[in-house]
């Protein structure tokens, strides 16, 4: 079995420099539309405003309003225009300020974008992008707290992308923007100002490759999106006491590379999944159950999983905190499926 | 009603000087095709020999064809669950039709998408949607790409009056009256939302909605063709010239049920009313005498034209019912482009 390799870019083989997650997006958006006049941005507040978050800075003064389009707060309304538009011709990319919001334009996402190109027996094709957000401790409460990508992950039609670093979201974002199909791209906003190595060289990311974030040997912990930076806490800590664990990070959860996973397991003999999205029912599930179900002979120990609390997010800081995976938590988890204390 | 372009103004309009005799002729041969297509599906259902159900167009007939008179095949246009007339009025066959409402191999979708999704990309046809203004997002969005891409094409969203209780349309005609984007927006309000009396579920003037964002709205006699084609002429110029959309309000009749297994309708409405605007106000018959007083057709005419539309009802049913089901190799085919 050969172990799976980190595609983290070298310092070493190409220039890179340290830009944030925001600038990595903003960089992705901007090659693209230079390349590909039929792409276009639409959303609340994206042109000067360049969204709540700075995101999209600058782009309106390079493409202009037609191609940077501020919209009113009309998610279904917009996300709709966005399908028509990429149904003939065009490549949007939709703005949903915050994942909460997707739950407005879910008609749209579900019943029309997901499912055109099947219905019309393949003849049609929704070439569009959503970028959205996820994640909690923002202080935010909560409507503009929740990290709902299993709902579409439950979707046939939809891929559904996870970057955890700047240098996975410049390059995902990429290819998403060339997928003939709907995809939803989920952005932690906890980590817009997070740095990471990025090539000067213009690159993209496959979807389906799934990421080791880092190698080990006693525990495979599989996270996604804001929880790859907590598994990776929680392997230091683990390090401590000398359990080696294993990150995978799939980068897209549909498509899903299995074989990435199930081959970690496979070798360390023990699994915990950790995400963000509420637990109960939820992309811990799925693969906790993929793993149960296709490696269950290699396991030492049950799969084990820890998502959000299935709670409301709530306000105050002192409850929000309880309610998301923590390092600390993360690691008493393994050390239990390693048997110890 | 102040808006409705009166039947003696029809007559005056000038557009109808520039429609040709032939081309008067083969809108009449497309109502005829759409109604005898329409009793063919509903003899499908009643015989057993169709999945499902579908929801029929019969009454309805002068507003997509008066409609897509005025299209381009290039322009788009975007449909309903009762969606079959708009369907063959852009341009669908019928024999592909059938077989798509059989779930066959040949039909539009290959079977995947049934009745109530047909879509036809080479007659400009971005398929029929069963979520009641599911599609007034993708009509508005394809005028939007229509004006990024520089092109004068114009899109048609056809919806009922039921889709005016959808959030999205008010959301969509707002960014296309912002934007001035070129698409119509075709309301045909059959008197009920699926088994209710519209007038129970909807409050106040229409008209005044599409005008509150801006929007050039009128009432149009959606059982004269020629008043649908007129104001469908008039919305499309303005819409390829630049000016915006559209919004018609066609005021028609659905004879039937909602869908085909609606059978006792007693409990929403009489036999009487429904008896009424079949003598009265028949699309099919108001265009059959004008053509007549014109001189345009005789009643020979009339009827060779009936004889061939039977023949290819009959051809195409017989060519669905013997076309093969799709190869179950299909079912996973194209969830991903």
């Amino acid at each position: 079995m050969s172990t799976p390799k980190t595609s983290t870019p070298s310092a070493l083989e190409k220039g890179t420099r340290e830009i944030t997650m925001a600038q990595a997006i903003r960089e992705a958006l901007a090659e693209e539309m230079r390349r590909d006049t039929r792409v276009f941005i639409i959303g609340e507040d994206v042109a000067e405003a360049g969204t709540p978050f700075k995101v999209l800075s600058g782009l309106v003064e390079e493409f202009g309003k037609e191609r940077v389009i501020d919209a009113p707060i009309s998610e279904a309304g917009f996300t709709g225009i966005a399908i028509g538009a990429a149904m003939t011709g065009m490549r949007p990319v939709v703005d949903i300020m915050f994942g909460d919001f997707i739950t407005l334009a879910m008609d749209q996402i579900a019943n029309q974008a997901a499912k055109v190109h099947y219905m019309s027996g393949g003849k049609l094709k929704v070439p569009l992008v959503i970028r959205t957000t996820l994640g909690a401790t923002r202080r935010s409460a909560a409507q503009h707290s929740q990290s709902l990508h299993a709902w579409v992950s439950h979707i046939p039609g939809l891929k559904v992308v996870l970057p955890s670093t700047p240098y996975d979201a410049k390059g995902l974002l990429k290819t998403a923007i060339r997928d003939d199909n709907p995809v939803v791209f989920f952005e932690d906003k906890m980590m817009y100002q997070v740095k990471g190595e990025v090539p000067e060289e213009e690159y993209t990311i496959p979807f389906g490759v799934a990421d080791v974030k880092r190698e080990g040997k006693d525990i495979t912990i599989v996270a996604t999106s804001s929880m790859v930076q907590v598994a990776l806490a929680a392997a230091d800590l683990l390090a401590e006491e000398g359990i080696s664990a294993e990150v995978v990070d799939p980068r897209t959860i549909v498509p899903l590379d299995k074989q990435t996973i199930l081959a970690s397991v496979k070798k360390t003999g023990r699994a915990l999944v950790v995400d963000e999205g509420y637990q109960r029912f939820g992309v811990t599930a799925e693969i906790a159950a993929i793993i149960a179900e296709e490696a269950f002979y290699d396991l030492d120990a049950p799969v084990k999983r820890i998502g959000a609390m299935d709670v409301p997010v709530p306000f105050s800081p002192v409850l929000e905190d309880l309610t998301v995976p923590t390092p600390e938590k993360v690691a008493q988890v393994a050390r239990e499926l390693c048997g110890r204390r | 009603m102040s808006q409705m372009i009166l039947p003696s103004q029809v007559e005056q309009a000038p557009e109808l000087a520039e429609v040709s005799h032939d081309e008067w002729l083969r809108m009449y041969e497309l109502m005829v095709k759409i109604r005898a297509f329409e009793e063919q599906v509903n003899e499908l259902y009643l015989s057993g020999k169709m999945p499902g159900l579908a929801h029929l167009y019969i009454g309805q007939e002068a507003i997509a064809v008066g409609v897509c008179q005025a299209l381009r095949p290039d322009d788009y246009i975007t449909s309903t669950h009762r969606g079959h007339g708009h369907c063959l009025a852009k341009g669908a066959s019928v024999d592909r039709m059938f077989a798509e409402l059989l779930g066959k191999a040949p039909g539009y979708c290959h079977g995947k998408g049934g009745s109530m999704h047909i879509a036809d990309p080479d007659s400009g046809n971005l398929g029929a949607n069963a979520i009641v203004g599911g599609s007034t997002g993708i009509a508005t969005g394809a005028a939007l790409s229509a004006k990024m891409r520089g092109t004068d094409q114009v899109a048609v969203c056809f919806f009922g009056e039921g889709a005016l209780g959808q959030g999205i349309l008010y959301e969509v005609m707002n960014m296309a009256s912002l934007w001035k984007l070129p698409v119509i927006y075709v309301c045909e309000n059959n008197q009920y939302t699926e088994y209710t009396p519209y007038r129970e579920v909807l409050a106040g003037d229409i008209l005044a909605r599409p005008r509150a964002f801006g929007i050039h709205a009128e009432e149009v006699d959606g059982q004269d063709v020629r008043a649908v084609y007129v104001a469908s002429r008039r919305a499309v110029a303005r819409a390829r010239g630049g000016e915006g959309p559209s919004f018609l309000l066609c005021t028609t009749y659905r004879y039937l049920g909602h869908h085909v297994g609606d059978i006792d309708r007693s409990y929403y409405r009489s036999k009487e009313e429904e008896q009424r605007w079949r003598s009265e106000r028949d699309p099919l018959k108001i265009l059959a005498g004008w053509l007549m007083r014109q001189k345009i057709a005789d009643a020979q005419i009339l009827e060779e034209i009936n004889q061939r539309v039977r023949e290819e009802i009959a051809a195409g049913v017989q060519f669905a019912l013997e076309a093969p089901y799709p190869d179950p190799n299909e079912v996973d085919q194209h969830v991903y482009a």
